[in-house]
């Protein structure tokens, strides 16, 4: 959905949202130092910081997501570690091993390998990314042709060596989950624009 | 001197010893609840129940920690420097009735190492002598930023001493007596009696005196973090840096005795609700440290010299000339 920023006035002006801080002046002799200590001093604004934090403890309205318990949803277009999806239908592997994803990956960290199999069809046999170089640019996704490789919600790739490995298997939705529909579309690069079934044309066959 | 007496006095150090090293613990503990709550957070919750055995955890850790005596420091200063912090806190204490006197299996038992005739100067000159503790360390690390935070911990601790002196002097005018127990049994005639009635101004300057011989926030000048790290703590670690925490908590837990006694009544009559008052009232300046540090920002070191030289310290002798002249009169 195409959306466009209303453009605002950015100059400061009479319309715009800018204005001046009130600033006093400040105190020129010592009677006005004087004034301003002993104001400041029976204004009480050293209760008013009391308050707020104590009221804040009142409320008890604690804001800490215990991390390894609890996490933050993520958005759905967060580029994390890859996945790899299967058809819906039949359960076959998306990717068809045609090896752009390799290609187009800028830090060259996709490994594949693919065969002929029985049936003249393409099979990948293997096939990794190193997450040590991975940029999580997305390119691989948002070129291949299948909506084979994606991104997932995964972000916790610590490991105990710099560089390591996703590989096929760990990527691939597995065939019990996917038969129990758990296998997720992805909404972010590469993947169909919502409502784009209405745009699309017959292909003109007469020229 | 019989040895019933030296037994009971060996006991009752060792009982305090333990009970505020404890105490200052939880303090921590207690502390980091608290600011968290003040902040949306909640503070340790891994260890134990509700992080409840964090204490136990940071304990285990600071008595594991390797000992690092760096280079270039003045060797046995430097070792020496946290012991001094630690001890005179403790050492204040001595003068300190913590608890009406009471009696078990008719043995009556003064909850006070020593009821010496000069309690309150006591306690205030032995915590003076607290302040060799940062300074000593600081000027023993090798480190500027523990240089810069023993010069203010020198200037600031002296100064406030002044205000303390002077605060108290107007209280003690009108009591006639040094020792805390004299202090507390004058306000024993309940909540009117309180000397922070009479002498509001002197409390104020005492509570605000307070904060720089701890060396708490607004007055955390001496191991400010975001300027000069941990100022004379710097350089330390393990068990050495866990002595100079003990002290700085113990002695915020001694500062809040001493105005619950000499401005708050005290224990009152001497009778169980007094005791639990007391309690109550020690919990609430500390909690007030606590608070404290969660609203407020820090002041810088020349606004604090500002705030005792020029305000504070003739306020007191105000105090003290109006104290004299309404008891002359
Ligand atoms: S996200 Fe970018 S860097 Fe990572 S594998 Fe895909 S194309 Fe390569
Ligand atoms: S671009 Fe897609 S279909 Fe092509 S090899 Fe990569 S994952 Fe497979």
């Amino acid at each position: 959905m195409h959306h466009e920023e209303p453009f605002k006035d950015r100059n400061v002006s009479e319309q715009s949202a800018y204005y001046f801080v009130d600033i006093e002046a400040y105190p020129e002799n010592g009677w006005d130092k004087f004034k301003q200590v002993a104001r400041r001093t029976f204004s009480g604004e050293l209760f008013v910081g009391l308050w707020v934090v104590l009221r804040e403890m009142i409320k008890f309205d604690i804001h800490t997501v215990q991390y390894p318990k609890e996490k933050l949803p993520i958005g759905p277009r967060y580029r994390a570690v890859h996945k790899l999806l299967r058809l819906w239908e039949s359960g076959y592997e998306r990717c068809i091993g045609c090896g752009l994803c390799e290609k187009i990956c800028i830090s060259d960290c996709i490994r594949m390998d693919t065969r002929i199999d029985e049936n003249s069809r393409k099979e990948v046999t293997e096939y990794s990314i190193n997450l040590g170089r991975c940029i999580f640019c997305g390119y691989c996704a948002e070129v291949c042709p299948e909506l084979a490789i994606v991104h997932g919600p995964r972000f916790e790739n610590a490991s105990e060596q710099r560089a390591h490995f996703v590989i096929k298997d760990d990527m691939l939705t597995p065939l019990d989950l996917l038969k129990a529909g758990e296998q997720a579309e992805y909404p972010g690069f590469g993947a169909v624009i919502p409502g784009s079934d209405a745009s699309v044309k017959k292909t003109p066959l007469a020229y | 001197m019989d040895a019933a007496f030296i037994i009971e006095t060996i006991v009752k150090i060792v009982v305090i010893m333990l009970i505020f090293s404890a105490l200052a613990g939880f303090g921590t503990y207690f502390e980091r609840k608290v600011l968290a709550f003040m902040q949306r957070r909640l503070g340790p919750m891994h260890v134990g129940p509700y992080g409840l055995l964090q204490i136990m955890a940071d304990g285990i850790k600071l008595f594991t920690k390797e000992d690092i005596v760096p280079q270039n420091v003045v060797k046995p200063i430097f070792k020496i420097a946290p012991v001094i912090t630690a001890a005179t806190a403790f050492m204040a204490a001595a003068a300190i009735p913590f608890w009406p006197q009471f009696t078990v299996m008719g043995y009556t038992v003064h909850p006070i190492v020593a009821d010496i005739n000069v309690g309150i100067l006591y306690v205030l000159g032995v915590m003076a002598i607290g302040l060799y503790g940062p300074l000593l360390g600081g000027m023993a690390s090798a480190n500027k930023w523990s240089l810069i935070s023993a010069a203010r911990s020198a200037a600031i601790f002296i100064s406030y001493e002044v205000i303390t002196g002077l605060s108290l002097l107007a209280p003690l005018m009108m009591v006639g007596s040094l020792s805390l127990i004299d202090i507390n049994n004058y306000q024993a005639g309940g909540i009117t009696n309180w000397i922070v009635w009479s002498q509001p101004v002197a409390f104020i300057l005492f509570w605000i005196a307070a904060f720089a011989e701890t060396g708490r926030t607004p007055f955390h000048l001496v191991a400010n973090d975001h300027e000069i790290i941990d100022g004379f703590g710097t350089e330390y670690s393990g068990m050495r840096w866990g002595l100079f925490f003990i002290g700085e908590y113990a002695n915020m837990f001694f500062i809040s005795f001493v105005m619950a006694i000499i401005f708050l009544g005290g224990f009152g009559d001497g009778t169980i609700a007094g005791a639990v008052q007391l309690i109550l009232k020690v919990a609430f300046f500390f909690f007030f440290f606590l608070w404290t540090r969660a609203a407020w920002p820090d002041v810088r070191p020349d606004q604090l010299m500002w705030l005792c030289w020029k305000v504070l310290m003739p306020i007191a002798v105000l105090n003290v000339i109006v104290t004299g002249i309404v008891m002359m009169f």
